[in-house]
């Protein structure tokens, strides 16, 4: 059984034929379109490097099928900054924000740290609560132990992108 | 993985006859069944995907002042509901308590519902275990056992249901509404998830097929919401399963407790209710000695199938502190850590 499914990764609509069902979201993105921005940790949703958007909200990718995905908004770290560049370098203000704020050292979580922080941010729970913060990214593991920056980072560019401009948010979900 | 076909149904009635052969199982949120699929604990033939089934997604009012929320409802859009969070503030600290943010924006109610256990024996598939290869074994026993049960446990089976979610739903007598081809029916929770008996492989009530379409709260459920509260001791303090959980819930009428509501996690095979904790608490005055005379008689039946006789007393402990907390009152929005321990005032910094 093959399935033809048709996705809009980080703006561009991708026609995809997939000859196996269990290929996942992670995979597809990876193995099939190039792009390997969303990293494979754990393979297992405990991780939390694999984090996109999906239609607006951030979940494992590894824990998502593609064929199941057919239809769906996808966002990943590659397509980010052309969302709102408005951040130092042409970058997201979440971007921005994890090199002010040295939110890595290795860099292997970052991506989903910066997927997941973008959604956390959209989910607007947090408020300016280091500790809703925390709570908000403990699905993203970094074994260096950044975490302190990480929080710092998520706390300013929440702060850029809430007074920034009213418009942005709504702009930014759509 | 096992190779398996992938279905996506249209209708309700499409789905649970797409479903009726052994070996398919349902699709939604995914994130429990996929991860079981990839360590071959699980290996469905076919795959019926449910999570674009049309109406199962809502939130809605019923005519007798219950709620019905659609199966297909997402942990964090349940839990982040204002309105509900409101009425049901345990229901909403279990749902944030539980797993990650990526996960609850992915896992639905109906899915929470059928989880499987965390049990390490059961998720190896190198493993004896009765309740994913029948008659095989337990190799559970004799290992690690700190996430086994101490209630309603057997030889056969010391497995732990995992969810959070489940538990206050157990205290406050949800009703699952569940379509099959004989038509739909409705099981009190109560009835839902199954002790392991001598068919552990048997979690609930489901025959091959049934979808759960729907969760109901009865109209009585939000006359608790002024004293509700879920907590929940685990490993680390966020993303991880329940070692022990409680949800208290009491209705004060002039000083006394008009009604409790206690139910436990992590303790058995299924969301543990405390009828007898309940009705010794009832027309009593609340506090420490009458919270802590119904945690004993929550636990009364308790036994340790390994080295973990321990979570009977922090089973104890837990629930009358659970319901200490709920006495003290609903707090107006669910804590900074939900559920945590180590939270006792909302807002407040544990890692300054």
């Amino acid at each position: 059984m093959s399935f033809s499914i048709s996705l809009s990764v980080n703006g561009v609509t991708r026609e995809v034929a997939l000859d196996d069902p269990r290929v996942t979201l992670l995979d597809l993105l990876r193995e099939r379109l190039h792009l390997t921005g969303s990293k494979k940790g754990c393979d297992r949703g405990q991780c939390g490097a694999c984090t996109v958007l999906l239609d607006g909200r951030r979940v494992n990718a590894c824990l998502a099928l593609a064929v199941a995905c057919d239809g769906a908004e996808v966002v990943t770290i590659e397509g980010l900054a052309a969302q709102d560049p408005s951040g130092a370098d042409g970058l997201h203000p979440v971007q921005a924000a994890f090199i002010a704020h040295d939110g890595f050292q290795c860099g292997f979580c970052t991506p989903g740290q910066i997927m997941s922080a973008v959604g956390l941010i959209r989910e607007g729970q947090a408020g300016d609560d280091p500790e809703r913060v925390r709570e908000g990214m403990s699905g993203n593991l970094c074994r260096c132990g950044a975490y302190a920056g990480i929080t710092e980072a998520v706390l300013e560019a929440q702060r850029v992108l809430t007074a920034g401009d009213a418009g942005h948010e709504q702009e930014d979900a759509a | 993985m096992k190779r398996f076909d992938y279905v996506r149904p249209a209708t309700v009635a499409e789905a649970v006859a797409a479903a009726a052969e052994p070996g398919a199982a349902y699709l939604a949120g995914g994130t429990n069944l996929l991860d079981l699929m990839k360590s071959g604990a699980a290996a469905p033939g076919r795959l019926v995907d449910v999570s674009r089934l049309p109406g199962l997604d809502r939130i809605e009012e019923l005519p007798d002042g219950g709620l019905r929320i659609g199966a297909l409802v997402r942990n964090a859009d349940l839990a982040h509901d204002s309105d509900f969070a409101r009425r049901f503030p345990a229901i909403a600290e279990a749902l944030l308590s539980g797993a990650s943010a990526q996960l609850r924006n992915a896992a639905t109610v109906g899915g929470n519902l059928l989880q499987r256990t965390r049990c390490a024996w059961f998720a190896d598939p190198a493993s004896a275990c009765n309740r994913r290869a029948p008659g095989s074994g337990c190799d559970a026993r004799g290992g690690d056992s700190r996430q086994q049960a101490v209630l309603g446990w057997n030889e056969a089976c010391v497995a732990t249901h995992p969810s959070d979610f489940c538990v206050p739903l157990a205290a406050l007598d949800a009703v699952v509404e569940i379509e099959g081809r004989a038509g739909r029916r409705a099981v009190a929770f109560e009835d839902f998830h199954r002790l392991p008996g001598q068919t552990p492989e048997r979690e609930t009530t489901l025959a091959q097929g049934e979808l759960v379409v729907a969760l109901r709260l009865p109209a009585g459920a939000e006359a608790f919401s002024a004293n509700a509260r879920y907590l929940k001791v685990r490993e680390r303090t966020s993303f991880a399963f329940a070692v022990v959980s409680a949800a208290a819930a009491l209705r004060l009428e002039g000083g006394r407790i008009a009604e409790a509501r206690l139910a436990l996690g992590g303790v058995a095979a299924k969301p543990w209710r405390c009828p007898e904790a309940e009705a010794l608490l009832a027309g009593r005055p609340p506090g420490p000695e009458a919270f802590r005379q119904a945690a004993e008689a929550a636990l009364a039946e308790a036994r340790a199938p390994g080295d973990n006789a321990f979570k009977i007393e922090l089973a104890r402990r837990t629930a009358a502190r659970a319901l200490t907390l709920a006495l003290a009152g609903t707090p107006a929005r669910v804590p900074a850590l939900p559920a945590s321990p180590f939270a006792p005032v909302p807002g407040a910094l544990v890692h300054a």
